[in-house]
C-alpha cells in the first residue's frame, strides 16, 4: 500500500516537474493547441486506480474481519474505563489500574466498558485500537509475541486529563505470569460476583432448579433464551449486563417483569463480576445457586444461603 | 479608495463611500471583500491557537499552558478554522465575487439574502468569540457525547449555538448559488460552458444545502441534552452515544468536501490559464465534482471504524471510501494531463497551484490507508490521521485560497502584488506546510495519540520539527497578508486581463463596475477557448 502510494507520489510529482519544464512559456504569445479529450486515458486512469483500492479494500476488509473474531481459547479479561484510569480485571481476580500484565502467546480477550464518557483503548505496538463506550460492551483480542513493556493510551478524547489517561502493558513469558498471579492471592472474579449475588439478594428470585419467580441463572451463559413476545436472544454478556441494569427490556418468555433495575446499586465493575459467577454456573452444573463460592475454598466470609 | 484617484471610472470600489454603503451594500463583490476580512481575521484567531499548540508541544511536559487550557486551544482552533474559515473561505469570497460574473450576470439571484448570510457568519463568530473569552470550550471541535452533553463544565452551549447560525449563512449561500447557477448564466453560456469553478461550487452548494441542516438538527439536539437532559446521546439518560458520531459525521464529512471541491475549482481555472490551454477531459472534471458531492455523503462511517460500529457497516463504509477516492484521482490525472505541451509560466497563483496538486496527492493517497479497515484501527485517532486531514485542508484548501486570491487579486482590488514577494510567499508556505505535518504521520505511525497535552518523550524529535515547520509555515502566511495590503495603494495598476487568461471576469474591467456587465455578454465560445482570447496582454 505504501509502494502504492509513494509509486503515485512520485508519478504526478514527476510529471508535473517534468511537464513543467519541457513545457515552459518560451515567448509570450505562444497558443499550444488542446482541447482534446482522450476517452480512453480516462477510462485507464479511472479504473486501473479503482482496481487498486478494491485490492487495498479486500486486504484491509479481511485483516479487520480476523481481529474481530476472538479464537475460543482467548483469555478473558474485563476493562472498565473511567476519567481518567484504566480499571483492569483478571478472571482469576487481580485488578489493575493503569496497568495491565498479560502472558504472551495467549490470546487475550479484553471486553470493555466506560464509566462515564467514551474512551479507546489503544496499544500502539500491538496494532489494538477499540472504542469503550459507556452503556454497552465493546470487545477486542490480540496476542503479545514478545515479552516487553508496551504504552496503553487512551485515544478517544475524554476530558481534562486526557493524556494522563495512560499505562503500561507487561507481557510477560507465561510461567512469570503465573507467578505475577501468585504474588497476590485474591477470590477470583466469580467469586466475589457470587458474594455481590448474595449481597443483592438476587437468589431470592433466581433459584437454580428453576422453582423461582425468576428463571434460573445455571446454563444460562451462551444459550439462546426465548423472550416474552417473540424472539429469542443469545445470552452473551451485553444480554446479561442489560438485564441487570434494564431488566424490563427483554423479558424471558413464561416470565413477568417483576425484576426491579439495579442500575446505581451496583458498579460496572460488579456487573462483570456478576456475569463471571453466572458463566461459572456453566461449568459447575449442579451447583447450588445459594451464593456459595463456585471457587471452593475462595470465598470465606461470605454468607451463604437465602436471606 | 486608492484607486479612485487612478481611474476615473465608477467601480464597484468607488460607487459610493462611507461604513453605511458597505454594511448595507447588496453588490456580491462588496460582500465578498466583507467575507475576505471576516475569514481574515479568524484566519487570524486560529492560526494563534495552532502556534500556542505547537509551542506547547515543543516538550513533552506541561510547561507554557494547563491540561484544560490545552484541551480549549485545540477546541478553539479546530471550531474556528472548520467552522468560521474553511467552510466560508473560498465560496463565500471568490466565489461571492466570481461565480455570478463568470456565468455573465449582474449579481447573485438574492442580493439581500446574500447580505443576511455575512451577517449570519457575523453572529455565529461573535456567539462563539463570546464562549471563548467567557472561558472557552473543550469538547473537541466533533463535540463527542457523552462528554459534551453531560461532563463537560465549559461554554458548550454558546459554541454550539454560534455554529448553528454560522450553518445557516452556509445553507443561504449554497442556496444563492444554486439558483443563481440555474437561472442567471448569459445568453450561451451552456451548462458545459460554464467555467470548472462555477461547477465546483455547483457541487459545493449541494452540499451545504442538503447536509448543514443535518448539523444543526444535531446541535439543538445536543443543547436540548445538555440543557433539559432528554436523553438522546447519553446512555445514563437512556441515549446511544454513537447515534451522535452518525448524525455528526453525515454532516461532517460531507463538509470537507465543502471545503475542498470549491479549492478545486480554482485550480482548475489557474491551471489552465498558466497553462494557456482547456482543462483536460473537460467533462470529467466537471462531473467528478458532482460524483464527489454525492458519493461524498456515503461514507461517513469511515469515521467510526473503531467505535463499536458493526462489522458490515464497516465494510460498506470502507468499500464506498475507496469509490469516492477515484474521482479525486481522475482531477489530478486531468490536471497533470493538462500541462502536456502547453505554455507554462510559473506565476505565482500557478506556483500555489502545484503545491496544491502535490499536497492534495499526498493528503488524498494517505486517505487511502485510513479508508482501510485493518490499518484505521492503528492510525485513526493519532497524528496520522491529523497529517492526513491538514494535507488535505491546509495543503488542499488554504493552497488553493491563497493562489485564487492571487490569482484574482488585480481583477478585485485594480492593482498588481508583488511577484517576487508573491513567489517567495508560495514557497516558504509549501516548505513550512510539509515541514510541520509530514513528521506527524511518522509520529502517528508510531503510535502518537491525538490531543494529547504532555506525551511520552520518545515522540519528541518529531514534534521540535514539527513545530520548527509551524514557525516557517506562519512566515509564510504572514508575508501575502503585508505585500497585499501594500499592493492596495502601491501595486502597479492592473489590466483588465493581465494573465490572458479565458472567462468572462476578464473581459470587464478591474476592478469591474458595480454592474459587472454594461451590456450582458453572449457567450460564444467554449470555456477556456484560449483562441478567443484577445493577444494584449499587458495593461488594458
Amino acid at each position: 500500500m505504501l509502494a502504492v502510494s509513494i509509486f503515485f507520489t512520485v508519478l504526478i510529482f514527476g510529471a508535473v516537474f517534468y511537464f513543467a519544464i519541457k513545457y515552459r512559456r518560451r515567448s509570450d504569445d505562444e497558443l499550444p493547441g488542446g482541447g482534446h479529450t482522450g476517452l480512453a486515458l480516462e477510462v485507464v486512469w479511472s479504473v486501473i486506480p479503482f482496481g487498486l483500492t478494491m485490492i487495498m479494500f479486500g486486504w484491509g476488509a479481511s485483516i479487520f474481519f480476523k481481529e474481530s473474531v476472538p479464537p475460543d481459547d482467548a483469555m478473558n479479561i474485563y476493562v472498565v474505563g473511567k476519567q481518567w484510569m484504566w480499571k483492569l480485571q483478571h478472571q482469576e481476580g487481580q485488578r489493575e489500574i493503569n496497568e495491565l500484565h498479560i502472558p504472551i502467546n495467549r490470546p487475550i480477550r479484553l471486553t470493555m466498558t466506560s464509566e462515564d464518557v467514551i474512551h479507546s483503548f489503544y496499544v500502539p505496538d500491538f496494532r489494538t485500537k477499540q472504542d469503550v463506550v459507556p452503556g454497552r460492551y465493546t470487545t477486542t483480542w490480540f496476542t503479545a509475541t514478545k515479552p516487553g513493556k508496551y504504552h496503553l493510551f487512551c485515544a478517544e478524547y475524554c476530558g481534562t486529563k486526557h493524556s494522563g489517561m495512560i499505562g503500561w502493558v507487561y507481557a510477560m513469558r507465561p510461567e512469570d505470569y503465573q507467578e505475577w498471579l501468585a504474588g497476590s492471592p485474591t477470590g477470583s472474579m466469580a467469586d466475589r460476583g457470587a458474594r455481590l449475588f448474595d449481597d443483592l439478594a438476587c437468589a431470592n428470585c433466581h433459584h437454580a432448579d428453576g422453582s423461582g419467580r425468576c428463571p434460573t441463572l445455571v446454563g444460562l451463559f451462551g444459550s439462546t433464551v426465548r423472550l416474552a413476545g417473540g424472539g429469542a436472544v443469545k445470552a452473551d454478556e451485553a444480554y446479561i449486563r442489560e438485564s441487570i441494569l434494564n431488566p424490563p427490556a427483554k423479558i424471558v418468555a413464561g416470565y413477568q417483569p417483576l425484576m426491579p433495575t439495579f442500575q446505581g446499586l451496583v458498579t460496572e465493575e460488579g456487573v462483570v463480576e456478576l456475569i463471571e459467577y453466572i458463566k461459572s454456573l456453566n461449568a459447575k452444573p449442579g451447583l447450588e445457586q445459594t451464593g456459595q463460592p463456585a471457587v471452593p475454598g475462595a470465598g470465606a466470609g461470605s454468607q451463604p444461603g437465602n436471606q | 479608495m486608492a484607486t479612485a484617484a487612478v481611474l476615473e471610472r465608477e467601480t464597484y470600489l468607488n460607487a459610493s463611500y462611507g461604513l453605511k454603503s458597505w454594511l448595507l451594500t447588496k453588490d456580491h463583490k462588496r460582500i465578498a471583500i466583507l467575507y475576505f476580512i471576516t475569514i481574515s481575521i479568524f484566519f487570524a484567531i486560529g492560526g494563534t491557537f495552532a502556534g500556542l499548540i505547537r509551542l506547547e508541544l515543543l516538550t513533552p511536559q506541561a510547561d507554557l499552558v494547563s491540561s484544560e487550557t490545552y484541551n480549549k486551544l485545540f477546541t478553539m482552533h479546530g471550531v474556528i478554522m472548520v467552522f468560521f474559515f474553511l467552510i466560508p473561505s473560498i465560496p463565500a469570497t471568490l466565489g461571492n465575487f466570481f461565480l455570478p460574473i463568470m456565468i455573465g450576470a449582474r449579481d447573485l439571484a438574492f442580493p439581500r439574502i446574500n447580505l443576511l448570510s455575512w451577517y449570519l457568519l457575523i453572529l455565529g463568530g461573535v456567539l462563539a468569540i463570546y464562549a471563548m473569552v467567557a472561558g472557552g470550550v473543550d469538547t473537541g471541535w466533533t463535540f463527542y457525547t457523552p462528554y459534551s452533553t453531560s461532563y463537560a463544565n465549559t461554554y458548550v452551549i454558546a459554541t454550539a449555538l454560534g455554529i448553528f447560525v454560522a450553518g445557516f449563512s452556509s445553507i443561504l449561500t449554497g442556496l444563492n448559488f444554486v439558483v443563481t447557477v440555474h437561472r442567471m448564466r448569459a445568453p450561451g453560456m451552456t451548462w458545459f460552458r460554464m467555467p470548472l469553478f462555477v461547477w465546483a461550487h455547483y457541487a459545493t452548494s449541494l452540499i451545504q444545502i442538503l447536509g448543514t441542516p443535518v448539523l444543526a438538527v444535531t446541535l439543538v439536539l445536543i443543547l436540548c441534552e445538555r440543557t433539559l437532559h432528554i436523553g438522546i446521546f447519553d446512555p445514563a439518560l437512556g441515549g446511544d452515544p454513537i447515534l451522535f458520531q452518525h448524525m455528526f459525521w453525515f454532516y461532517s464529512h460531507p463538509a470537507v468536501y465543502i471545503m475542498v471541491l470549491p479549492g478545486m475549482g480554482v485550480i482548475s481555472e489557474i491551471v489552465s490559464t498558466y497553462s494557456r490551454k482547456p482543462v483536460y477531459g473537460y467533462a470529467f472534471v466537471a462531473f467528478s465534482s458532482l460524483a464527489i458531492a454525492v458519493v461524498g455523503f456515503l461514507v461517513w462511517g469511515h469515521h467510526l471504524y473503531v467505535s463499536g460500529q458493526s462489522l458490515y457497516a464497516g465494510l460498506v463504509f470502507s468499500f464506498l471510501s475507496y469509490f469516492v477516492a477515484i474521482p479525486s484521482a481522475v482531477k489530478v490525472f486531468n490536471w497533470t494531463a493538462t500541462l502536456y505541451k502547453g505554455s507554462i509560466s510559473y506565476d505565482t497563483p500557478m506556483l500555489y497551484a502545484f503545491g496544491f496538486i502535490g499536497l492534495f496527492t499526498v493528503g488524498g493517497l494517505t486517505g487511502l490507508f485510513v479508508a482501510s479497515l485493518g490499518l484505521d484501527v492503528h492510525v485513526t485517532d493519532t497524528y496520522f490521521v491529523i497529517a492526513h486531514f491538514h494535507y488535505v485542508m491546509v495543503g488542499g484548501t488554504i493552497m488553493a485560497y491563497l493562489g485564487g486570491v492571487h490569482y484574482w487579486w488585480p481583477k478585485m482590488t485594480g492593482r498588481m502584488y508583488p511577484e517576487h514577494f508573491a513567489r517567495l510567499s508560495a514557497v516558504v508556505v509549501f516548505i513550512g506546510f510539509n515541514l510541520t505535518f509530514f513528521p506527524q504521520f511518522i509520529l502517528g505511525y508510531q503510535g502518537m495519540p491525538r490531543r494529547y497535552h504532555v506525551y511520552p518523550p520518545e515522540y519528541q524529535v518529531l514534534h521540535v520539527l514539527s513545530t520548527a515547520g509551524a514557525t516557517v509555515l506562519a512566515v509564510g502566511y504572514i508575508m501575502p497578508l503585508i505585500y497585499l495590503i501594500w499592493s492596495l495603494k502601491y501595486g502597479p495598476v492592473a489590466g483588465k486581463n493581465p494573465w490572458g487568461a479565458t472567462g468572462l471576469e476578464w473581459s470587464i474591467p478591474s476592478p469591474p463596475p458595480t454592474h459587472n456587465f454594461d451590456r450582458i455578454p453572449v457567450v460564444m465560445h467554449e470555456a477556456y477557448d484560449y483562441s478567443a482570447v484577445p493577444r494584449e496582454v499587458e495593461v488594458g
